[in-house]
């Protein structure tokens, strides 16, 4: 009698039904989130006008005509003139010309990603580099006025953007650092020092002071144990940390809007206002904003193990 | 190796005191078990003789150079940790290698693995040198991380319950080869435990801690039979020692001011003629030895046979106690040194 009570309120039952309930909440939020990303890499083969032909259309025919848009400045010609050229040479070239259009020259793009890889890529650095150093003091060494200090570091974090941008504009301005790369690296290194800190210290935390003291009685330096054994167990956690720090400068359009123009513009502000004839280029749009994802897609696969553990802090062990 | 002094060694965290004023050598070549509960400061004197912790007070001297203020590199010491002691991101080989390639060693690559591989021999762990360091079982590890520590010729060892996270049977292995071990390098070793067994087997003395005093240090057989108070007396032997009122039982010479009397339990005999009558309340057969739990009078007692001795729960009997087996305390605690060693052996015969 009490084995079939058991079975009836079998924990793997529950289990089973949790999971199903679990899989479908999950599948219909990825199905929510996963739309516009197929919407953008969709828009990005199509056609200028089958982009905004209503209704949408599904099933079109494929053009690469986005991804020639974004990289180049075209300009409008006469038949004639282009009768003039003789058949055109590459590729891309043919895909203008059916529009009545000849390549100018390269687009802005190529620059704008490129700042955004110097600075997203360089304040990541910085951030996770600063971020190791304070975090092991913090968890190691008796910090005067540690927790304050580390509220403190946060609290950069708890207001918008927004709020700071003007002074940090006309503060940029009086030291030169406005429209410059290294203004756009200090500035992002700033914001995310802080949730590196907070993200690393708890990796810190979490590996046990005996391994360093076994090195220091051994007779190694105190730096050396740092770099020989913690920084090794800190893998995956600065892995996580690095593509936390990533995304945020990678992403971040506010700063990058009001603080950069012509010179240190990164993709973000830029990519939206690729103007074509008669309004947006929606497919050059799409087809940037594409590319754009592509350095994230690829770092969270490509660490994606070092992340599951970092991101759940070493609860999940391979 | 070395000789170890403590002086007046205190150590306060905050309001705890941790240690308070330590005196304590560890000859050369010497085994010294220091044995106490939790948080009585048994790791806290490790780490301070290390290094790892200042001292608040007092002086430490390692090989009678003065070593209180210096940080732990020079002071030349291996230390097995209670826990957590390889890494995990290293093979065994590389654990075991690792204080050999601490800066100012300067050894050749064939020095170090010469080194590592006559130590892994030593430990039976020879063909585990490529595993990583989390793929041995508990065992394994535990030799690994005591093969850290012999790979180098330090000054002293120190262990922090080396073997508490091992089964009883690799505990009882461990502990063989352990002083086998330190019997063939004549290391020098200041070894720390909850565990009376390894404390009886292993040490050459045995320091009892309590709270951070030192209660008593004497030889494993000196503590045993001569315990300073009652504390130290519960510490050793098991099953614990009775501690009775002294009317319970009846027993001659007892000195004057004895408060309480204790009576390890081997020495309590049963069937005695004219002793004082009990209930068998439980028998626990351990083997060899036979544990019987009586009541007499409300009061319990243990007694421990050679043989079973046909003994069955809610049987009655009567007890005695060998002559001059007996210890009494005084209304602190402490021991009123009347029944002596001499006497007990002679009572014995031994
Ligand atoms: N870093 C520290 N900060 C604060 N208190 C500490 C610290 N280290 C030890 N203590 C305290 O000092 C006392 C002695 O601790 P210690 O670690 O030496 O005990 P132990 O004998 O090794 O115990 P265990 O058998 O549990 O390992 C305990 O009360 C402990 O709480
Ligand atoms: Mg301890």
């Amino acid at each position: 009698m009490s084995a079939r009570a058991t079975t009836a309120h079998s924990v793997v039952e529950i289990k089973a039904a949790g999971k199903w309930f679990a899989g479908i909440l999950v599948a219909a939020y990825a199905l929510v989130a996963v739309i516009p990303l197929a919407w953008i890499l969709m828009t990005g083969f199509k056609s200028p006008p089958d982009s905004i032909s209503y209704p949408p259309k599904v099933v079109f025919e494929p053009s690469l005509e986005g991804y020639v848009n974004v990289f180049t400045n075209r300009s409008r010609q006469t038949p004639e003139y282009l009768e003039s050229l003789g058949p055109p040479k590459a590729w891309y070239d043919k895909i203008s010309r059916k529009r009545n259009m000849v390549i100018t020259g390269p687009s802005r793009f190529a620059g704008r990603y490129m700042n955004s890889v110097v600075i997203g890529f360089g304040s990541t650095f910085l951030a996770v580099f600063l971020g190791t150093l304070a975090a092991y003091g913090f968890s190691r060494f008796k910090v005067p006025l540690k927790d304050d200090l580390l509220f403190f570091i946060l609290s950069t974090r708890m207001m918008p953007p927004i709020a700071v941008a003007i002074p940090i504009f006309l503060m940029y301005r009086t030291l030169g650092l406005s429209d410059t790369i290294l203004g756009m690296i200090l500035l992002y290194t700033a914001v995310n020092v802080s949730l590196a800190v907070w993200l690393l210290k708890g990796f810190i935390d979490e590996i046990p002071r005996e391994y360093e003291e076994a090195a220091v009685v051994d007779g190694y330096t105190r730096l050396q144990a740092f770099i020989k054994v913690i920084l090794p167990q800190m893998r995956a956690g600065i892995a996580a940390t690095a593509i936390f720090c990533l995304i945020f400068a990678w992403n971040e359009y506010a700063f990058a809007l009001l603080l950069t123009s012509g010179n240190a513009q990164t993709a973000p502000p830029f990519i939206p206002i690729i103007i074509g004839e008669g309004g947006l280029d929606w497919p050059a749009v799409a087809a940037g904003t594409t590319l754009f994802l592509v350095p994230i897609v690829f770092f969270t696969v490509l660490l994606r193990n070092q992340l599951l553990r970092g991101i759940t802090f070493g609860a999940v062990r391979k | 190796m070395a000789e170890v002094v403590l002086q007046g060694v205190g150590k306060s965290f905050g309001e705890t005191r941790a240690l308070k004023a330590l005196d304590l050598t560890v000859g050369d070549g010497e085994f010294v078990v220091l044995l106490g509960p939790t948080g009585a400061g048994k790791t806290t004197s490790l780490r301070l003789v290390a290094g790892l912790e200042r001292a608040d007070s007092g002086t430490i001297r390692i090989g009678g150079t003065e070593v209180t203020d210096w940080p732990p590199a020079p002071r030349n010491i291996a230390f097995v940790f209670q826990q957590y002691s390889l890494y995990p991101h290293y093979s065994v080989f590389d654990n075991m290698a690792f204080p050999l390639r601490a800066p100012g060693m300067d050894l050749s690559k064939d020095e170090i693995a010469g080194r590592v591989r006559e130590i892994a021999r030593l430990l039976r762990i020879e063909d585990k040198l490529k595993n990583r360091a989390t793929q041995l079982s508990g065992g394994e590890m535990q030799r690994v991380a005591i093969g850290r520590a012999l790979v180098r010729q330090p000054s002293i060892f120190l262990m922090d319950e080396p073997l508490s996270s091992l089964d009883a049977k690799l505990r009882e292995e461990m502990r063989v080869e352990l002083k086998r071990i330190q019997h063939d390098l004549g290391a020098t070793t200041l070894y720390v435990t909850h565990d009376q067994l390894e404390a009886m087997t292993l040490a050459d003395r045995i320091g009892v801690l309590r709270e951070g005093v030192l209660v008593q240090i004497d030889t494993p057989r000196a503590v045993y039979e001569t315990p300073r108070d009652i504390y130290v007396a519960r510490r050793l032997g098991s099953p614990q020692i009775n501690i009775l009122d002294p009317g319970v039982l009846t027993l001659d010479g007892l000195p004057p001011g004895a408060a309480q009397i204790g009576v390890r339990p081997e020495d309590v005999i049963l069937r005695h003629d004219g002793g004082t009558p009990a209930r068998v309340r439980a028998v626990e057969h351990l083997g060899v030895e036979t544990v019987i739990v009586l009541d007499s009078g409300g009061t319990k007692i243990h007694a421990l046979l050679g043989a079973a001795g046909a003994f069955a729960p809610g049987d009655t009997t009567t007890l005695g106690v060998h002559p001059g087996a007996a210890m009494a305390f005084d209304s602190q605690g402490a021991r009123i040194a009347a029944t002596s060693a001499p006497t007990r052996e002679a009572a014995y015969g031994t």
